[in-house]
């Protein structure tokens, strides 16, 4: 008997097999809560991919038309909640350039350094979740052990953990404790110690660099037509950081570097976030070296800064300017502004009409996530359905921004 | 910063561009929704204006707008707004078009998917949100809103505490339990957006 299989094409000995269609989440550890991919699968290749959000929408921008301008503090809060912060000062910079207002310096340098911080905990939870999701636990409990130390500074400062609503249309809530830059000082290396022991073990590791090197490449040209911004777009060796770029606070006083990525694959987008968390401590560093310890926080602008709480017990003015501005709201001019800052994934604009009155006409928040998540069936088309979870996991998709 | 931007486009399009201004430093040129595309076209692909970026896109709805810039002598109702960045040119421009009618019934424009493929989703989302369509779209999906989903809740017709189940609520008949008692609302919980406020005299606010 001759043998039958000798001079068959290896494409022939395939079985024809039916395209399989597999939803991953919306509830699958890897998706964060809240995405959910169907995936068109030729073995364990995909072929097609529908990403669909939407899951954690919860109708930010239609709540901010329904109360003052202040009020939407809070929610903005709660988008990115890795980076509170991050969108407090965004959010409070987009009605301060609507107003016509600039913060006192000590409040600049304060802000830059709770946003730097803030910045910080994204990078160390993004990083730190991506080493989890492909079996790295020690490295996430590290990062999220030095993600507690900037929590603790944080709520030193504001009384909260994770949802500040710290910021206030021409100012902070409060002035920086005395103990600020003693904290930052102490902390800093700590964190960086932890950082560092948490790349050793990564960056030696094996299966950790196999799964990310070379997976999940985008070039920078595709990255811009995608509208990326941000570390991924950085990634791709784009130097685009709106910091550098067009710089807003004090950002253009400080020291610091832009670190590029070359392929723009999963590793790049890890690295651009390590280095970028130290480049957050060089500017904390230099804030807190340059940030003065005496001088006003707020603006002295009683149309939107309420009075202190002093004045509102004692006098008939303070009490009047006090219910006004918890009653009406700040009266923001009529017009319309687009105000943008790096926020922890990118460029985070707010778009902004006002009638004139105290309740917005509309708040668009450019989400960095959206725009960033919208690219995902491109990265991920054409890969093994094992590579969807360093892909989503490199790209930092922050649910409450995404869906808004 | 980019005003020039401003002037090639009024030389180039003439009457295509019905008004620009320059608010804050934020320059704008509000373009007749027929040129639309080839505005968007020349601004991505001439190497002077080079705008490889769409940063955002989104709409506002005007319904009921009284002052501020336009004022009441508004025709459309809705305004497509969309913001641009050069990368390499590092500049930035807004451009707008005016679409649909009092009701909201004809606010179409044309999609600018082939010139920034990154635009796809946030049409989406301004189709979803807003009813805005967009001619030529690949894949005009609900984005944020699931499918079974009806209206569009950023336009200021949409109550804001109007809710749209996808399983029923019980009446208190069926379920054999007063309204107070049955989840997810009672009436002295959280906000007034519970299931008796839409639609019923409330009694209370």
């Amino acid at each position: 008997m001759e043998p039958i299989d000798l001079d068959l094409e290896e494409s022939e000995l395939e079985l024809p097999a039916e395209p399989m269609h597999l939803n991953m989440g919306p509830s699958h550890p890897a998706m964060h809560g809240t995405v959910r991919i169907v995936l068109e699968l030729s073995g364990e290749t995909i072929v097609k991919s529908d990403v669909q959000i939407g899951y954690l929408h919860r109708g930010f921008e239609k709540m901010c038309e329904r109360g003052t301008w202040a009020q939407v503090f809070p929610y903005a809060d709660r988008l990115n909640y890795v980076s509170p912060m991050l969108n407090n000062v965004g959010y409070a910079l987009a009605v301060e350039k609507l107003c016509g207002i600039e913060v006192p310096d000590r409040c600049q340098w304060y802000r830059m350094a709770l946003g730097e911080l803030a910045r910080m905990s994204d990078h160390l939870t993004c990083t730190g979740a991506m080493a989890m999701e492909l079996g790295a636990f020690t490295p996430f409990l590290w990062y999220i052990k030095a993600r507690e130390m900037v929590w603790d500074i944080l709520e030193e400062e504001t009384g909260a953990r994770l949802t500040h609503s710290f910021g206030r249309i021409g100012g902070m809530a409060k002035p920086p404790t005395p103990a600020f830059k003693q904290m930052c000082r102490e902390a800093l290396p700590t964190i960086l110690g932890l950082v560092e022991e948490g790349e050793g073990m990564l960056l030696k590791n094996r299966i950790f660099l196999d799964r990310l090197e070379g997976v999940g490449n985008i070039s920078g040209e595709d990255a811009i037509a995608l509208s990326w911004t941000g570390p991924c777009l950085r990634a791709s060796g784009v130097p685009y950081d709106v910091r550098k770029a067009h710089p807003y606070l004090k950002y253009d006083e400080v020291e610091f570097d832009m670190p590029l990525g070359k392929n723009g694959d999963n590793l790049d987008r890890f690295l651009i976030r390590l280095q970028e968390l130290r480049q957050s401590a060089r500017i904390i560093q230099q804030v807190c070296d340059r940030m003065p310890d005496e001088g006003p926080v707020n603006v002295d602008d009683p149309r939107v800064v309420l009075p202190e709480k002093s004045e509102v017990y004692t006098t008939i003015e303070g009490t009047i300017q006090h219910f006004k501005l918890i009653m009406e709201g700040a009266k923001v001019p009529a017009g319309e502004v687009y105000s943008y800052t790096e926020g922890g994934n990118g460029e985070l604009g707010f778009y902004l009409v006002s009638d004139g009155t105290g309740t917005p006409w509309r708040v668009r928040i450019r989400p960095p996530c959206f725009a960033i998540t919208g690219g995902l069936s491109k990265l991920i088309n054409g890969a093994m359905l094992s590579d969807i979870v360093p892909t989503f996991g490199s790209l930092n998709m922050i649910g409450g921004e995404c869906d808004h | 910063m980019s005003q020039r931007v401003l002037e090639v486009l009024k030389e180039k399009f003439g009457s295509a561009i019905v008004e620009t201004h320059s608010f804050l430093g934020d320059d704008t040129a509000v373009v007749d929704p027929k040129s639309w595309k080839a505005v968007c076209a020349f601004l991505k692909s001439d190497p002077q204006m080079a705008f490889d970026m769409m940063v955002d896109l989104c709409g506002v709805d005007y319904a009921g707008f009284a002052s501020g810039p336009g004022g009441a002598t508004r025709e459309a109702r809705f305004e497509v707004v969309l913001h641009l960045y050069s990368t390499s040119r590092r500049h930035r421009v807004r451009v707008k078009a005016r679409v649909g009618d009092d009701e909201g019934d004809d606010a179409q424009l044309d999609s600018v998917t082939d010139v920034w493929p990154g635009v796809n989703w946030f049409e989406r989302e301004a189709y979803d949100l807003l009813g805005i369509t967009f001619l030529g779209h690949p894949d005009l999906r609900r984005i944020l809103m699931y499918p079974e989903f009806t209206g569009h809740p950023l336009r200021k017709d949409y109550p804001a505490n109007k809710t749209q189940p996808l399983v029923e609520y019980r009446t208190e008949a069926e379920a054999g339990l007063t309204l107070e008692k049955q989840a997810p609302f009672r009436e002295d919980e959280g906000m007034p957006f519970g299931r008796r406020v839409w639609g019923v005299e409330r009694g209370e606010s």
